[in-house]
């Protein structure tokens, strides 16, 4: 059994995170974790089993909402909010995933992009949504005993539950579970040959992705104070994508660097561009697909390689 | 008044009409997915802003030159056609040789910039575009008023999709693509030119969805959103209908505007949701598709 070996990479990333707010706005970086944490998430089925889900906003979006309505008007304490949230997505990962792994390749992203379409209507229709006004004034709470109305307390919250999350994929990429789910990208019919349940792995690696995108979704309320229709939008479920592929899938910190990256730069380019954000990024995932798919920390693995010298496979 | 179920004749016959015209566009567009697909083995995302594309054309066409809906009708399919023809030769041939999911994701980045760039030059709002005088008005038929309009965009599309499976099925140029489709080497080998048939079959493809984009723009609001919440229903109907054959594809198109207009009848709050509800069940009980011969 492989261990999971606390690399210098992973040990800088906490480092950098713990003192981060003495320099940078602590919401900005809230924001880029919770991307950052969807992305892995989404990263585990895309870049470790294969699966290009097309559809993770609905677990994002049903998750803020879920999370939002539970803290706002059942008044739950925050961490069974929390725990609401992660759960709710879990179940709706689990009803989705069962479909949708009934179908391969193409057929797969097509079927979550509809569901999740199919998730977004009836968010857009449920009362309790508000609809386009959105969920607002959701209350941040405490935890024992901490105000999270303190950004710099819920930043360390959001710190622990990131760390925490990145943690569990990472254990999950590199146990035998995870091996299988990488038997299953390179060649599914041998791993089915061998005599592995795949659509058992497939729907665990689901529920799991659907999970930690949940989570993502369910801090994110908790920074933010509200949640949007735009959480569930497929454009949510593109921008997911966009960030693991910019940032290089299959890589394990590739997600956390595409994530940052689109969030920061779509907080300049509001500014700036307006509406041609949607242009750029669409023109980003152009080239990424073109000319860059192995992703920034693809690519940077793949120098350092040539560097010592190890073949590129 | 005669009603069925507690709803007046009249408006029952109304929103079916209205479902088939829906109907039509799921036909036209699932049928140039497919094509495409089985020739480029690309999904092709940009399909939904290529039709928008071809009613913004319309609308731009009337709006700065004045040219009327009859020749939007074959302007604008064939400046579709030809961007997708550029697309094609430009961009998308480098990806064919590469995973599925890639030629997805570039067709998906270039819709969001088409998208965002005719939403920034237009902004999101619609335009109204004015039926064309010759179809304003509706024909009697005794148990209810069909609007010429509604009519024509359903002869029109149903026209269409036969003239493409004549096309492929009973034509030489359908034979070659047929072959390339099954084998693009070994047709390539018999001195058939595939790279061609590829372009060509994808500017027909496009330009189908800029014709059913100009079928359209009398129907709906001309704005840059028009395309893509289009497109997501349309692939739900491709997962439902499979991309194995034409026919397939129309009978779904033309089936599931059809249940959907009777959602609209019966149990309004479903209507923009059933289409995805029947593809949930169509995948627990027939996996496959309903017409599905898997690639």
């Amino acid at each position: 059994m492989m261990r999971t070996k606390l690399s210098w990479p992973s040990v800088a990333g906490v480092a950098l995170l713990l003192v981060a707010p003495a320099v940078v706005y602590p919401v900005l970086v809230m924001k880029v974790l919770c991307f950052a944490l969807f992305a892995c998430a989404f990263n585990l089925l895309l870049g470790f089993t294969g699966l290009l889900s097309f559809g993770h906003a609905a677990f994002l979006g049903t998750a803020a909402y879920l999370t939002g309505h539970a803290l706002k008007v059942w008044e739950v304490p925050t961490l069974v909010g929390l725990i609401l949230g992660t759960v709710g997505a879990a179940a709706l990962g689990w009803v989705i995933g069962s479909l949708a792994i009934r179908r391969q390749g193409i057929y797969f992203a097509m079927v979550t992009l509809a569901l999740a379409q199919l998730v977004f209507f009836v968010l857009m229709q449920a009362p309790f949504t508000h609809g386009d006004d959105g969920l607002q004034g959701v209350p941040r709470g405490t935890l024992f005993g901490i105000d999270l109305t303190n950004d710099y307390a819920l930043y360390y919250l959001v710190v622990a539950l990131f760390v925490g999350a990145f943690w569990l994929i990472r254990r999950t990429i590199d146990s035998p579970f995870g091996q299988i789910l990488k038997a299953i990208r390179e060649n599914e019919p041998r791993v089915v040959s061998l005599g592995y349940d795949v659509a058992r792995y497939k729907l665990i690696a689901f529920v799991l992705s659907a999970a930690l995108a949940g989570l993502a979704g369910a801090t994110k309320t908790l920074v933010f104070n509200f949640a949007t229709l735009g959480d569930a939008h497929w454009h949510m479920s593109g921008e997911v994508v966009l960030m693991t592929l910019l940032g290089g899938m299959g890589t394990v910190f590739g997600p956390v660097v595409g994530a940052a990256l689109i969030v920061t730069l779509q907080n300049e380019l509001a500014v700036v561009a307006g509406s041609l954000v949607t242009v750029i990024m669409g023109a980003i995932f152009v080239v990424c697909v073109l000319a860059f798919r192995r992703g920034i920390v693809g690519e940077g693995i793949a120098l350092y390689r040539r560097m010592i010298g190890e073949k590129v496979g | 008044m005669t009603e069925i179920f507690g709803v007046p004749l009249q408006a029952l016959m109304g929103q079916l009409v209205l479902g088939l015209v829906n109907g039509s566009f799921y036909a036209v567009l699932s049928l140039g997915l497919a094509v495409i697909f089985g020739m480029l083995n690309i999904i092709n995302f940009t399909h939904g802003a290529l039709y928008m594309m071809g009613a913004m054309f319309t609308w731009m066409l009337l709006e700065y030159t004045g040219v009327g809906y009859w020749w939007s009708l074959l302007l604008a399919p064939v400046g579709v056609g030809l961007i997708g023809i550029l697309i094609e030769r430009v961009l998308l041939r480098h990806v064919y040789k590469l995973d599925h999911l890639y030629g997805l994701l570039l067709t998906f980045g270039l819709a969001l910039m088409i998208e965002g760039l005719f939403r920034h030059l237009y902004g999101a709002a619609g335009q109204p575009y004015a039926v064309p005088s010759q179809l304003t008005g509706a024909l009697d038929l005794g148990f209810m008023f069909l609007p010429k309009y509604r009519a024509w965009v359903i002869v029109a599309s149903l026209a269409v999709c036969l003239f493409t499976w004549y096309m492929i099925e009973k034509t030489r140029l359908g034979a070659y693509l047929r072959a390339a489709t099954e084998n693009a080497k070994l047709t390539q080998a018999l001195g058939i030119n595939v790279p061609l048939m590829v372009l060509l079959t994808y500017g027909f493809s496009v330009g189908l969805a800029g014709l059913a984009g100009v079928l359209a723009a009398p129907t709906t609001q001309v704005g840059p959103l028009m395309g893509s919440n289009l497109l997501i229903v349309v692939f739900a109907v491709v997962v439902i209908g499979g991309m194995g054959s034409i026919l397939g594809s129309v009978v779904t198109g033309l089936g599931l505007g059809l249940v959907e207009g009777l959602t609209k009848v019966f149990y309004a709050e479903a209507a923009s949701t059933v289409v995805f509800i029947a593809m949930a069940i169509v995948l627990m009980f027939r996996p496959a598709g309903l017409f599905g011969r898997e690639k």
